[in-house]
């Protein structure tokens, strides 16, 4: 509406942040959280199995330092730059909401940043200082030491960020209550937190283990004490995985209910709802076998048994996160701001007026006979473009035929009573903004689209047509006139 | 005519929240966090092109390859850094100039996004470089492949960044633009572009005087006597005398191709004290290379301290000039956003539509509020004696005529009956009275 509509008609918009935040959390939990605890331990393995003349294996102490330089090298490039690129794509996708949630908590994000600055330091000093430090025993134990001590600000971090995202899916407080305790307050915080950190320490493990797979394939001794210790510490963790994703998925529904008007009974919550229990099931059973052979046959473990576990596990937390995001909707904000980026108390004025007349950037301001198809268009990329697609993902030709039938020509009369009211019964869409012209038009275009397939460019490639109505000349001119107005107003009444 | 093929300037509605801090600070912390990210950002890109200068001229001079060994360990720290100091310029230019940097980046978004994976690459092949270095000592070009590819993808990240932020200036521009590239050409980017290639040049020309000035860096070690301390402070002042000269030249093709919109005495003044600073660090420099070897750390802190200040200068100027180009349109973006909250206040005062909706039809008698709760939350899928979404009503009146419970239990929790229908989702906003009044509506059906 007042941003230029970034637009990826085939891979979705929503696709754009989903992919690059999955693979961000990705990398935070399995390769820096749970991970680094992970490598500490068993770099204090090392030092612990040494040969008394010795201040640690060399042969284990390069084994641990070797996996911890692949996961400081894909931590400090992919990791660092997808957690940017959430930034980067959501400023595309979601300008309007991004924008607002910044007004309110730049503080939070700026305590973020300062922590974010600490843990990049202390990750360069951890692994460049690895290798300096075998010079001594009283450098080593310093060396483990500061790894746990980072293991503690790895989460601490996590702790804070997931408080962030707290707040954001703590609707009712938006209006009211701008303060970040409202994350921590929030109560899907703690079983959160509980169901992450065990979730992180198991991804760690499992990536840990394919890595002793890849780098110690030609050591059969080394390979199989790396693999036991990596069984043992899954075996540890899995059942705190289970406990936190059980109390988690009972806790939910629940939060949600009283904080969400949205759509715990939805059928697409429910199915994702339902992918995540077997999930959990699958998960847990698959690690817990992993570690028992891994503990109990570490030889016949090799590269090719644990890279589908290590994949699936990694999955796993996508469809976690995919879950926990769609609980947002028909929010992006919760209670304040649709996920059209349209904000909920300038409905009535847009439902009067049509949204068109509003709108910054289109290219067709009052519906007509002659400019139905084009005014459709510009109603589909101001109303419903932030998730749906002409003829890509979530497409919006392919979700009424869902409705009403594959291949079946659309039907305008019945898209028009359905649109007004689909909120009521899909919670997760936000209510139609426009007026009953623009629903026509925007009927005729989706109508228009299944005939044709046409595709709808983005402002990236296309540019954007500006509403003259909101030109610079014409606003200054009518705010003008308000300044005079107001000006007698006060003339008449001193 | 004319009227049609004008170009019109957006005037969007701006964010309708009240900034988080006072606009002072907020500058504040702009301009400084900025001036930290930049010179982490300096020592990357500049620390790359001499990393591969060196390597080149290494074949050739074997000092130089130790030289550009010792530069790249620096590269893959310093783009760490770099890039965790973004995030606080990134998160207060948003807040600052949300409605201008964020259509800015809309426009040119395919690049805008593109930064992403181009910087990983190029990250993970400064790595490939850096833990390659012996491996590959037989196959040098391949090595120096490596790096070129690198320093190609960091020499054209800073132009869509300064795309970025010189679009977001020019609102009556943004009719015009159709992707990157268009706006790409607008004016000044390309001078900005090269001024900030000279000032990465000297920035790590100093650094490296400083990283070989360090008392427990083991020169000799390193260099196995090839280069001594001197030479490598000289080869640092060489590479600074070289970028400063360059950021000069460009600093003057800036100042006079700066757009006139924001141009304004105090702007210039500003920006040529800045430059005034950075031809006396020139002067000192080529002082310390003329001068006599022992004397070369003579002028050090006074060149640092000459580009910082110059840094905070320019950085102000910068920041004076974007104030100037956008106070008006800003102005304007103010009136237009109070005027639509009066308006959107009246309307929500006054709707229209939703009452209607809900209010019953008298004429139905008692089932006149389960006809208007229909109406609201089932007429998009059910008809009277057509299937649409679901089936008709008067099916339902078939299955439950008897059985006004079942029906209530139905709508409480549906399910799913027929393979050609979709599931019925839950109406989570109908209370139980609600669901009474329904049922009894649509078993008056006939």
């Amino acid at each position: 509406m007042d941003f230029p509509m970034f637009h990826l008609d085939w891979l979705n918009d929503r696709f754009l942040i989903a992919a690059v935040a999955i693979l961000h959390v990705c990398i935070n939990h399995g390769l820096a959280v749970g991970f680094i605890p992970y490598i500490t331990w068993l770099e204090q393995k090392g030092v612990a199995s040494a040969a008394k003349n010795q201040i640690t294996d060399p042969e284990w102490d390069n084994l641990v330092y070797k996996k911890m330089k692949v996961a400081f090298i894909i931590t400090t490039t992919l990791g660092a730059m997808t957690g940017v690129g959430i930034w980067f794509s959501v400023v595309l996708v979601s300008p309007a909401s991004i924008g607002s949630l910044i007004r309110v908590f730049y503080w939070a994000w700026f305590i973020e940043w300062l922590v974010f600055c600490t843990e990049v330091i202390l990750i360069l000093i951890y692994f460049l200082t690895w290798k300096s430090a075998n010079k001594s025993f009283k450098s080593k134990i310093r060396h483990i030491r500061f790894g746990w001590f980072l293991s503690v600000f790895s989460w601490i971090t996590m702790a804070i960020i997931v408080s962030i995202l707290g707040f954001m899916m703590d609707p009712g407080n938006w209006n009211t209550n701008h303060s970040l305790l409202n994350g921590f307050s929030n109560p899907i915080y703690i079983p959160q937190l509980l169901f992450r950190t065990p979730t992180a320490m198991l991804l760690g493990g499992v990536f840990g283990m394919t890595l002793t797979t890849i780098f110690a394939r030609k050591e059969a001794e080394l390979k199989q004490r790396a693999v036991k210790y990596a069984g043992q510490w899954i075996l540890a963790w899995t059942p705190l995985v289970l406990a936190g994703a059980v109390f988690y998925w009972h806790v939910m529904p629940a939060a949600m209910k009283d904080n969400l008007s949205v759509a715990v009974g939805s059928i697409q919550f429910q199915q994702y709802y339902d992918i995540l229990k077997y999930f959990i099931i699958g998960i847990g059973s698959l690690s817990v076998v992993l570690a028992v052979f891994a503990v109990w046959k570490p030889r016949r473990i090799g590269f090719r048994y644990v890279i589908v576990p290590c994949l699936l596990v990694f999955g796993f937390l996508g469809i976690f996160e995919r879950v926990r995001e769609f609980i947002r909707k028909p929010y992006v904000i919760g209670g304040y701001m649709y996920s059209n980026l349209l904000r909920k108390q300038d409905y009535p004025l847009y439902k009067r007026d049509g949204i068109l007349k509003y709108a910054t950037y289109t290219s067709v301001t009052e519906v007509t006979a002659d400019n139905k198809l084009e005014a459709g268009k510009m109603v589909f990329i101001n109303a419903c473009s932030r998730c749906h697609t002409t003829n890509g993902i979530n497409s919006i030709v392919e979700v009424f035929e869902n409705i009403y039938g594959k291949g079946k020509p659309l039907e305008e009369k019945s898209m028009e009573s359905y649109i007004p009211n689909m909120h009521n019964g899909r919670t997760f869409m936000p209510p139609y903004p426009g007026n009953q012209k623009e629903l026509e038009a925007l009927v005729a275009y989706i109508k228009h689209l299944q005939q044709t397939g046409e595709h709808l460019e983005g402002a990236q490639t296309e540019g954007v047509s500006i509403n003259p109505q909101w030109d610079e000349d014409h606003v200054a001119e009518s705010a003008e006139k308000n300044n005079e107005q107001q000006e007698k107003k006060l003339a008449h009444n001193p | 005519m004319i009227n049609l093929l004008q170009i019109h300037t957006p005037v969007p509605k701006d964010i309708p929240l009240p900034l988080p801090l006072p606009e002072w600070l907020l500058v504040i912390l702009l301009v400084f966090s900025f001036l930290l990210h930049i010179i982490f950002i300096s020592l990357m890109v500049g620390g790359s092109i001499v990393t591969l200068w060196a390597e080149i001229k290494g074949l050739k001079d074997k000092r130089f390859d130790f030289f550009a060994n010792e530069v790249a360990k620096t590269i893959t720290v310093n783009k760490s850094i770099a890039v965790v100091l973004g995030i606080a310029p990134l998160l207060s230019i948003g807040t600052l100039y949300t409605m201008y940097f964020y259509s800015a980046n809309a426009l040119t978004g395919f690049a805008w996004i593109m930064i992403i994976p181009l910087v990983t690459i190029a990250f993970l092949l400064t790595y490939l470089h850096k833990y390659t270095w012996y491996t590959l000592k037989d196959s040098k070009r391949i090595h120096i492949a490596i790096m070129a590819v690198s320093v190609l993808i960091f020499l054209f990240i800073p132009l869509i960044f300064l795309t970025n932020v010189n679009l977001m200036m020019f609102p009556e521009k943004w009719g015009a633009v159709h992707g990157f590239i268009s706006a790409l050409l607008l004016p000044n980017v390309f001078p900005r572009y090269l001024e900030f290639m000279g000032s990465c040049v000297a920035v790590t020309g100093i650094f490296i005087v400083w990283y070989n000035g360090r008392k427990n860096y083991p020169v000799e070690e390193i260099y196995q006597q090839t280069f001594s301390r001197t030479e490598l402070k000289k080869t640092g002042y060489s590479i600074a005398l070289l970028g400063l000269a360059l950021q000069i030249i460009f600093g003057v093709v800036v100042l006079f191709s700066l757009p006139a919109k924001g141009v304004s005495f105090d702007v210039i003044a500003v920006m040529a004290g800045a430059g005034f600073l950075l031809a006396v660090a020139l002067w000192y420099t080529y002082r310390t290379l003329t001068g006599a070897p022992e004397k070369i750390d003579l002028y050090f802190k006074r060149i640092v301290t000459l580009m910082l200040v110059y840094m905070v200068f320019y950085g102000s100027s910068r920041q004076m000039y974007r104030n100037h180009a956008l106070s008006k349109h800003q102005a304007l973006m103010a009136a237009r956003s109070a005027e639509f909250e009066k308006l959107s206040k009246e309307a929500a005062d006054h709707p229209v539509q939703e009452q209607q909706q809900l209010a019953p039809d008298p004429a139905l008698g008692s089932v006149a509020k389960g006809a208007a709760l229909f109406q609201t939350n089932c007429s998009g899928c059910h008809r009277k004696d057509e299937k649409l979404v679901g089936p008709p009503m008067t099916e339902m009146v078939t299955i439950y005529k008897d059985n006004i419970n079942g029906l209530e239990a139905w709508i409480k929790k549906p399910g799913k009956r027929r393979p050609d229908f979709p599931q019925m989702p839950t109406l989570t906003q109908l209370s139980d009275a609600d669901r009474q009044e329904l049922a009894k509506y649509i078993l008056s059906i006939k």
